[in-house]
């Protein structure tokens, strides 16, 4: 049964670190492997965003990690504040998100730690080839949804709380536009889901391009305002961060092989991969977890600074 | 506990062609009649002895607790599996169990959802038998453990229909082993917590609604064959 496995290896380790530093090693005897503390059989929950997920990058990459340390990675795609509230209530070890915003309250809380800056891609103004509002080519997202609200021409929202959604909540707010009335529909629902309301209606949305790539043959919708990858505006930048679950809040949490997992994803090894993933022959990632530079922000919610150290 | 339903399993994806790897849809299927038949079966031993007991005693309240358990029938699943997941959640009473993302919180889940339509039922179907055969049975000697026994035999169809309702309840389901599954398959295609449904719902997310209808399609037959079967074997229990 894997119930106990987290506390059976707890107290191998336990017991074997009693042996190693002289004491009586009694709690080991229990068990008959007390063999050094090994992860293997162990299970890393992973809860992430449905981009992720339903891009099929996750599983593309997994097989390398589950080999190399002979463990089962469960990834839940949940949305990014669904992912972040399973791994709040301690259901998930390590959580792998794009919003920075609520990234950063999780770490403020305590419940994150060990933050990483893990890859990039943007997202894009979708919309019907005719364009009825007109933002075909708009060099500002925000310019381009308040012309779709002054339209009123029908636009999809997420409205389910996730990375996109909230990117998007921000844009309008950016925008000083307050959406509402008929044309603003909220579906509740994934990105695919969404994408394909949109079609139906002949509609605006916003997507992550992975998830637009990857769905892209079977709607009619067509990118109307590029994302920062192409050359549009920075606004629509897409970061996806990962984060372990702190042990100091929830002891039973897998931390070290949170840890082994952040790791190694952002390793030069598991980093190509994720640039080398390419759907209908387009990069959905961009890995940016390796770099010459030093990068203190990645660790710390944004803007946030040492009150000890005055620069 | 196994279920054998592996022989079963293995047929449908020679049935269906679907883009997916190999062992992915018969995986998914496995979990799907696993935790439903653990659950329904789970659920009939519980229910059936509480219809037996309602149905053989009078008691005040009992109107009550019928009209509790009618209302059952109704509870929407989504929030029975919130309640579960606080239940099996970490910080919740059964959290140091880590039952959360499992098959077996799935499984309370689908026990909750199934029990008030299989008691509910159960218990129509036993009230349903003509007194007189309760009557004969005592009159004949029988003790209260024959009567019902002798009743239980004359419901046996209402209770097969019980149960195939629990069982389609539960196989059927998609809110709550969503919320408390985590709809989970591994990165070698082998599903650990997803079910037909959840494998319908995930499909539908990306708009894949083609292969959405094929999935669709395995479940429909699965129910029927599963039907299909409880009939049979109710059919050769008579005379």
């Amino acid at each position: 049964m894997p119930i106990h496995r987290r506390g059976v290896l707890t107290a191998i380790g336990t017991g074997t670190l009693a042996g190693l530093a002289g004491c009586s090693g009694t709690e080991s005897s229990e068990e008959e492997d007390a063999a050094p503390a090994s992860v293997s059989g162990e299970t890393l929950t992973l809860t992430t965003t449905t981009s992720t997920y339903d891009t099929g990058l996750l599983d593309e990459i997994h097989g390398d990690f589950e080999e190399m340390y002979g463990v089962t990675v469960d990834a839940v795609a949940q949305g990014t504040g669904a992912a972040l509230e399973s791994a709040r209530n301690g259901d998930s070890d390590v959580v792998m998100v794009h919003a920075r915003g609520l990234e950063d309250e999780f770490m403020r809380n305590g419940y994150g730690v060990n933050r990483r800056d893990l890859m990039f891609n943007d997202f894009v103004i979708v919309g019907p080839e005719d364009d009825p509002a007109g933002i075909s080519g708009m060099g500002s997202a925000t310019d381009a949804l308040t012309t779709v609200a002054d339209a009123e021409a029908t636009f999809v929202s997420r409205g389910d709380n996730s990375g996109t959604h909230t990117k998007e909540l921000n844009l309008w707010e950016a925008a000083g536009t307050e959406p509402g009335g008929d044309w603003y529909q909220e579906t509740g629902t994934g990105m695919g889901e969404a994408l394909n309301v949109a079609n139906q209606q002949s509609a605006y949305t916003l997507s992550d391009r992975g998830t637009f790539i990857s769905q892209r043959s079977e709607i009619d919708l067509t990118i109307l305002v590029q994302g920062p990858i192409e050359g549009g505006p920075e606004i629509l930048s897409n970061p996806y961060g990962i984060m372990a679950v702190n042990p100091g809040v929830h002891e039973n949490t897998n931390y070290d092989l949170a840890m082994a997992y952040i790791g190694w994803i952002t390793s030069p090894g598991a980093q190509e991969a994720i640039s080398e993933y390419q759907m209908e022959g387009e990069q959905l990632f961009f890995p940016e977890a390796v770099s010459e530079d030093p990068d203190f922000q990645q660790y710390v919610p944004e803007g946030w600074s040492s009150e000890s150290s005055d620069e | 506990m196994s279920v054998p339903v592996e022989p079963v399993v293995q047929l449908v994806p020679a049935l269906v062609d679907l883009p997916f790897r190999e062992g992915y849809v018969s995986s998914i299927v496995y979990v799907s009649l696993y935790v439903s038949l653990i659950s329904v079966g789970l659920s009939t031993v519980f229910s059936v002895p509480v219809a037996v007991v309602l149905g053989f005693s009078e008691f005040p309240g009992k109107r009550f607790v019928k009209s509790v358990i009618n209302t059952g029938m109704g509870f929407p699943s989504v929030v029975v599996g919130l309640v579960v997941l606080f239940v099996v959640s970490n910080q919740g009473p059964l959290g140091a169990l880590e039952l959360i993302f499992t098959k077996q919180a799935m499984i309370m889940s689908q026990f909750v959802l199934a029990t008030p339509p299989i008691t509910a039922i159960s218990l129509a179907a036993i009230t349903g038998v003509d007194d007189d055969v309760r009557d004969a049975a005592r009159v004949l000697g029988g003790t209260r453990l024959d009567a019902a026994l002798v009743v239980l035999k004359e419901a046996r169809y209402g209770i097969a229909t019980a149960v195939l309702a629990g069982f389609g309840r539960a196989i059927s389901e998609v809110g709550s082993v969503l919320i408390v599954g985590g709809n989970i398959t591994g990165a070698d295609g082998i599903s650990k917590t997803r079910t037909l449904t959840t494998a319908i719902q995930l499909e539908a997310r990306q708009g894949q609604y083609e292969t959405a209808m094929v999935l669709g399609a395995v479940l429909v037959a699965l129910v029927l064959t599963v039907n299909a079967v409880v009939v049979r074997f109710g059919d050769q229990g008579v005379r």
